[in-house]
């Protein structure tokens, strides 16, 4: 198990909401219900899974961005869960995120010298001559000219603001990044250049990619694993080649069929899903996939499904197909 | 040419963004310079004032406007045109102490219940809450009638009775910058809570403040004269403007300068601030994109 960077074990957030002011019941939206996942240190495991599955929050727990409800995080064999307010300050320097949104996830008052710098100075690292060398170090880095140093984010197009988190990302020199749809927001042509951005820093750094994005075919090209989530749980776990030649889930099926392939002449059998997906505050009894699932049997709105290694490396949850 | 007309918009920051929008309002403009004129009016008074403010010369009391005396005098041959320039510093040191002080009172509340959130946000909201239930003005007269009325006094006063605006402002500001990725961003770097809140938030949350200090500091220039006018503001000989109107309306039947004039100068100097504050409030409002 040394090889695990990252170890989630029945990781839950809920999120309460009361019915009414004068109501005393809550409803209970389940985010994320009960993960299991380990990382590899230097690999890049992707995260799919529809709008409101609760790969955004998953991402959020890891950083104690948010609190998990229950569970516990296991970094480098540390519990980050359990850590004191000074112990996760370092810690938090191994640890580092990009957003999706490169227009909010910057400062608009600040130079973006000053928003790559800031990691510098909150961990008391080097004097301002030195901090200034690395940042302009850093920019080169990521493909910005160093010159831009003084410049505003809003003087800057999407690709190269994403450019600008990264480089604050990796400024402290992680050894873990979560990337929250680091493309998503960006241009097809722009999304390659970041993607091999991503990639080539992957080598120099040895970093480690949590990637969650809801583009199939983008999570294809970087990841070394892929975990798919519905409602709040992971449903199929499995080395990328396994998932798009061989997935067992039916979602896992659903979804790669819905990606669009390049090439007019190909025809595709599409499985189109029919509804929308479960309402988190009531989910459905038994398998949650079992409303929209076109191989329903009498087992699956029964119970959950466990999730079952299948061949090795290969987990599913799924009755009918282990 | 194009191009280069491209290239001057990108360069332009938020700021150059904000005063091209306020360029545009006449009103605003208007009444930037009414407020610049005053400044420049309390600032140069010991060179632009023809008297001394006090000095007294019952010879020539109660004068018309004249060549000798602008503004005419008041009952004791003072020198109205004076005592109006001097007066304007009072005016002035009220309006911006009073708000300074509300200000940083509110922004510190407002900042606390934002962010922190939970029983902190309750426990402050519910406060604002019974503070703006008393008729501030009646609490300012009952305080005044307690502590010694000077001027000091009137801006503390003033301030601690007028911060509520300001903290729902902040607060309802920094729930929304909270959740913006650049804060968490920040807060996933290890930014403590005083640095999140300090460099990222406020300087966020600030522009609609000035539209709220500017509006504060005519509400609080005219609570000011009103107190002098009841005899419990500044206290003469200290020229005001609103003790200046009360010793006019004693003799307004013979001597009409001694209220116009006060009077009138108070209505500017309100109506200037109230006219940049709304020219700053639609510059700002159309919000700027960052």
């Amino acid at each position: 198990m040394n090889d695990d960077i990252l170890t989630l074990n029945e990781l839950k957030k809920y999120f309460f909401k009361k019915d009414g002011f004068f109501s005393l019941q809550q409803s209970v939206v389940k985010a994320v219900d009960g993960v299991n996942l380990s990382i590899k240190r230097g690999e890049t495991l992707g995260l799919v899974g529809e709008s409101g599955c609760g790969k955004s929050t998953l991402g959020r727990l890891i950083l104690k961005l948010e609190e998990p409800t229950a569970g516990r995080i296991c970094f480098e064999g540390e519990d980050v869960t359990a850590c004191s307010k000074k112990k996760m300050r370092s810690l938090r320097k191994e640890m580092q995120i990009i957003f999706q949104d490169p227009y909010s996830s910057l400062n608009p008052r600040k130079t973006i010298g000053k928003i790559i710098e800031e990691p510098f100075i909150i961990h008391g690292i080097g004097d301002r001559k030195q901090r200034k060398e690395k940042v302009k170090k850093l920019l080169d880095l990521v493909g910005l000219r160093p010159e831009y140093i003084d410049r505003y984010p809003h003087e800057f197009s999407g690709g190269q603001r994403q450019r600008i988190g990264i480089a604050r990302a990796i400024s402290l020199h992680p050894k873990l990044i979560i990337a929250d749809e680091p493309v998503s927001a960006l241009d097809v042509s722009i999304q390659a250049q970041v993607l091999n951005l991503l990639y080539a820093l992957q080598e120099e750094f040895h970093l480690t990619y949590l990637f969650i994005a809801h583009d199939l075919s983008v999570v294809k090209f970087v990841s070394d694993r892929v975990a798919v989530m519905y409602l709040g749980r992971i449903v199929e776990l499995a080395k990328s080649t396994k998932i798009y030649n061989n997935s067992l889930h039916p979602y896992t099926e659903a979804l790669l069929s819905a990606v669009p392939v390049p090439d007019p002449t190909m025809k595709k059998k599409r499985i189109i899903l029919e509804g929308d997906p479960p309402n988190p505050i009531d989910p459905p009894s038994g398998c949650y996939f079992h409303t929209r699932c076109m191989y329903k049997m009498n087992i699956c709105d029964k119970e959950y499904p466990p999730i079952k290694e299948v061949e090795k490396g290969h987990f599913v949850a799924c009755h009918i197909r282990c | 040419m194009d191009i280069e007309k491209s290239r001057k918009l990108k360069k332009e920051t938020p700021g150059l963004l904000f005063w091209r929008r306020f360029k545009k309002n006449i009103l605003g403009i208007s009444g930037g310079i009414i407020v610049l004129l005053l400044f420049f009016v309390a600032i140069s008074a010991p060179y632009t004032s023809p008297y001394d403010p006090n000095e007294i010369d019952i010879k020539s009391s109660l004068q018309a406007p004249s060549k000798d005396h602008l503004l005419g005098t008041d009952q004791l041959g003072r020198d109205v045109l004076s005592r109006m320039i001097w007066g304007s510093r009072i005016s002035l040191l009220v309006g911006f102490v009073a708000v300074g002080i509300a200000t940083v009172i509110g922004i510190f509340f407002g900042a606390l219940a934002g962010f922190y959130g939970k029983w902190i946000d309750s426990l402050i909201m519910r406060f604002v809450d019974v503070m703006l239930c008393f008729p501030t003005f009646f609490l300012i007269l009952a305080v005044i009638a307690i502590l010694e009325p000077n001027i000091w006094n009137i801006m503390a006063v003033i301030g601690v009775t007028s911060w509520m605006g300001v903290t729902r402002l902040i607060r309802a500001e920094i729930l929304s910058l909270k959740e913006r990725d650049f804060v968490k961003a920040a807060r996933a770097m290890g930014a403590r809570d005083i640095r999140l809140i300090f460099l990222h938030i406020l300087p966020n949350a600030l522009s609609p403040i000035w539209v709220s200090v500017t509006l504060g500091v005519a509400a609080a220039i005219l609570t000011e004269s009103a107190l002098s006018f009841l005899g419990i503001g500044v206290q003469p000989p200290t020229p005001s403007w609103g003790n200046i109107l009360t010793a006019g309306k004693d003799n307004i039947e013979i001597a009409w300068w001694l209220s116009l004039y006060p009077g009138l100068a108070i209505l500017i100097t309100v109506l200037g601030y109230n006219l940049l504050g709304e020219g700053l409030r639609d510059a700002i409002d159309p919000r700027l994109k960052t």
